[in-house]
């Protein structure tokens, strides 16, 4: 595996290590959660809300005397939940979209990437908002608005490079073998399309991590008492001026799983584009 | 998130020539697409949402006679294109709804919070403006020096922190804590009932009420979220101006510039400068858009009474009509700034004269 130039140079990029590490540690955290919390994310002990820092409750305990750590714990698998689930849904709606209209041009490609640059100049977050206000709050709503207007830079990647592949010989030979159509979409393009996505994708990760804390912060995001680190920091904003850190801490936790994502999107485009080295 | 205003984005290639008029047409012709769509999207979300606006009228216990009635009355058994054309045709007679939270027209409601939004978005474009330019040319000055450093770590940090945290400890620590600054809203109560707003600044209108401290006061409310905004908005335009700098600085021209003598700076700001113009301007358009977006969070934390504000009231109270009215409202925003930036960036290339 080391012998893989990726991984060799992958090593060299300490933005990209330090981006993967983090990740990776939120990672297990989110998956981990049930075995090293403490105490149920949900249990309410009103005997000890508001709670500063103590050895029972290393980062204190919230206006419903809810241990925050564990909050914490849990609350990463509702955002890195929430990113993997837009992700999954927008990756292969643009791809899609860009696969199509490269592949096959002429009035297809024009209809189609009209589209894509009409949604790309459409306000993002305030669209996502009006959505999830519209259609009720919940993981999925959440992730369905941000898919709405996220899709569009995926569509004009695929669609740049599937129409450069094109015109190349291995398609040529593909096609002289009778692989057209589909096949040639998804066996034969889309593998190549992948790599110029990745560097995107990290960066919109970290933006996609912001959005969907954006949506908890304003009530929009999974619905209470699931923990969230957006919805956490409107929770703690009520106590701001006496207790600050109980919406300091989960803001520090998506400032530094989005700061991650930034790295690693960093990292992979020196990487993956040595012209920026 | 990212929106790219298409201009940044449109594959035009080369511009034709003599084609100003051809420009502006074009341009025309993109923004009212880009309406079309928009229109289109708040139209879908209103017929998206579960709500029956029967029902809504109604109430439950209404007879399937009267039900069938009032929807006629509404419209809503038309198909959908007939419904979407008599949509069109309300907005564009001013008919945007009526507010269920605050009983008044989404109209009048969005012209009376809308100048709140602006001046905290404009300021807060000026600021990232005069200072964000100045900093990405010593950027590209010095490329790979400590300041080019700075910048980077300032951008990734601006796209890293959810802004609206970020206000919210603001807040505590120069209003609760230090008590340095005023807090949330845009004016003291004391304030709030002697000043006549009636230009929709508050800076202009605190000016010329002549009362005394009331000027300093909205100056001291508008610092901390224009701080904020600008602050974020500052990485991106930085970085993305410092690259199209260093991109324009390695055509060839710039090697002739510096053969025949002429200093870095002065290659810089004399030749870079002006042919990046095109660029820097898509930037600082994209920047304006964002801000508008953040201002939408911020304005929740400062309690500042802008449409981002009004926007979150009426998604708490469930209000689709002034949910709709908002979104387009801020979507007619992001249409108009991409007609304009195309238009400014087509003129400013000699090459559509």
């Amino acid at each position: 595996m080391s012998r893989s130039p990726f991984l060799r140079r992958w090593r060299h990029s300490a933005t990209a290590v330090i981006g993967t590490s983090v990740i990776g540690f939120v990672l297990i955290i989110a998956l981990a959660a049930p075995w090293i919390a403490r105490y149920d994310p949900l249990h309410q002990d009103v005997g000890h809300r508001l709670e500063a820092a103590t050895l029972q409750h290393p980062l204190g305990t919230d206006g419903l005397g809810r241990d925050l750590l564990s909050r914490l714990m849990y609350g990463a698998r509702s955002t890195l939940g929430l990113a993997g689930l837009v992700v999954a849904l927008m990756v292969p709606t643009g791809l899609c979209i860009g696969l199509v209209s490269g592949y096959y041009g002429g009035l297809i490609e024009r209809a189609l990437m009209g589209i894509t640059n009409i949604t790309m100049a459409l306000p993002q977050l305030v669209l996502a908002l009006a959505f999830v206000g519209l259609l009720g709050p919940g993981l999925l709503n959440a992730a369905l608005a941000l898919v709405l207007t996220g899709w569009p830079a995926y569509a004009r990647l695929a669609r740049a490079e599937t129409a450069t592949l094109r015109r190349s010989d291995y398609v040529a030979a593909a096609e002289m073998q009778g692989i057209v159509g589909p096949r040639l979409l998804w066996g034969h393009l889309l593998p190549a399309c992948l790599p110029a996505m990745q560097v995107r994708l990290a960066l919109d990760l970290a933006s996609v991590i912001l959005a969907a804390a954006a949506l908890g912060f304003l009530g929009l995001g999974v619905k209470p008492p699931t923990p969230e680190w957006g919805m956490m920091i409107a929770e703690g904003s009520k106590v701001v001026f006496d207790q600050w850190w109980i919406a300091a801490v989960p803001g520090v936790a998506i400032l530094l799983v989005s700061l991650a994502f930034n790295l690693l999107a960093d990292g992979l485009r020196d990487i993956t584009d040595p012209r920026h080295a | 998130m990212n929106a790219i205003p298409a201009a940044a984005s449109d594959e035009h290639g080369a511009p034709q020539r003599g084609g100003a008029v051809r420009a502006v047409f074009h341009g025309v012709a993109t923004a009212m697409f880009t309406l079309a769509g928009l229109l289109v999207v708040t139209f879908g979300l209103s017929r998206l949402s579960p709500v029956d606006p029967t029902l809504q009228m109604l109430g439950d216990h209404a007879s399937n006679s009267a039900y069938a009635e009032m929807r006629r009355t509404l419209g809503l058994d038309a198909p959908w294109p007939v419904q979407f054309e008599r949509y069109v045709g309300r907005l564009v007679h001013g008919d945007w709804g009526i507010s269920s939270s605050t009983g008044e027209r989404v109209g009048d409601d969005l012209r009376r919070v809308f100048p709140a939004t602006l001046e905290l978005a404009t300021l807060a474009m000026a600021l990232c403006t005069l200072v964000g330019l100045p900093l990405a040319v010593l950027a590209a000055w010095r490329p790979r020096g400590v300041l080019d450093a700075g910048v980077r770590i300032v951008s990734l940090a601006g796209n890293s922190v959810p802004i609206y945290w970020l206000g919210l400890l603001a807040l505590y620590l120069f209003y609760a804590h230090w008590r340095w600054l005023a807090g949330p809203g845009r004016l003291d109560d004391a304030f709030e009932y002697t000043i006549d707003l009636h230009t929709g600044s508050v800076l202009l209108d605190t000016w010329r009420s002549r009362i005394p401290g009331a000027f300093a006061n909205a100056l001291s409310h508008l610092l901390l979220p224009v701080l904020l905004l600008g602050a974020y908005a500052l990485g991106n335009v930085t970085r993305l101006t410092r690259a199209a700098l260093l991109a324009e600085s390695a055509k060839e021209y710039v090697t002739l510039a510096r053969a025949k003598g002429a200093s870095d700076l002065r290659v810089l700001l004399g030749h870079v400068l002006p042919n990046a113009a095109g660029i820097i301007v898509t930037v600082l358009a994209l920047a304006y858009a964002n801000l508008l977006e953040g201002a939408v969070l911020i304005e929740t934390v400062f309690a500042w009474p802008g449409l981002g504000r009004y926007l979150t009231t009426a998604l708490f109270a469930a209000d689709t009509p002034a949910i709709l009215g908002g979104t387009l409202a801020i979507g007619l925003c992001f249409v108009l700034l991409n007609a304009v930036t195309d238009l400014v960036v087509r003129l400013l290339d000699p090459r559509t004269r």
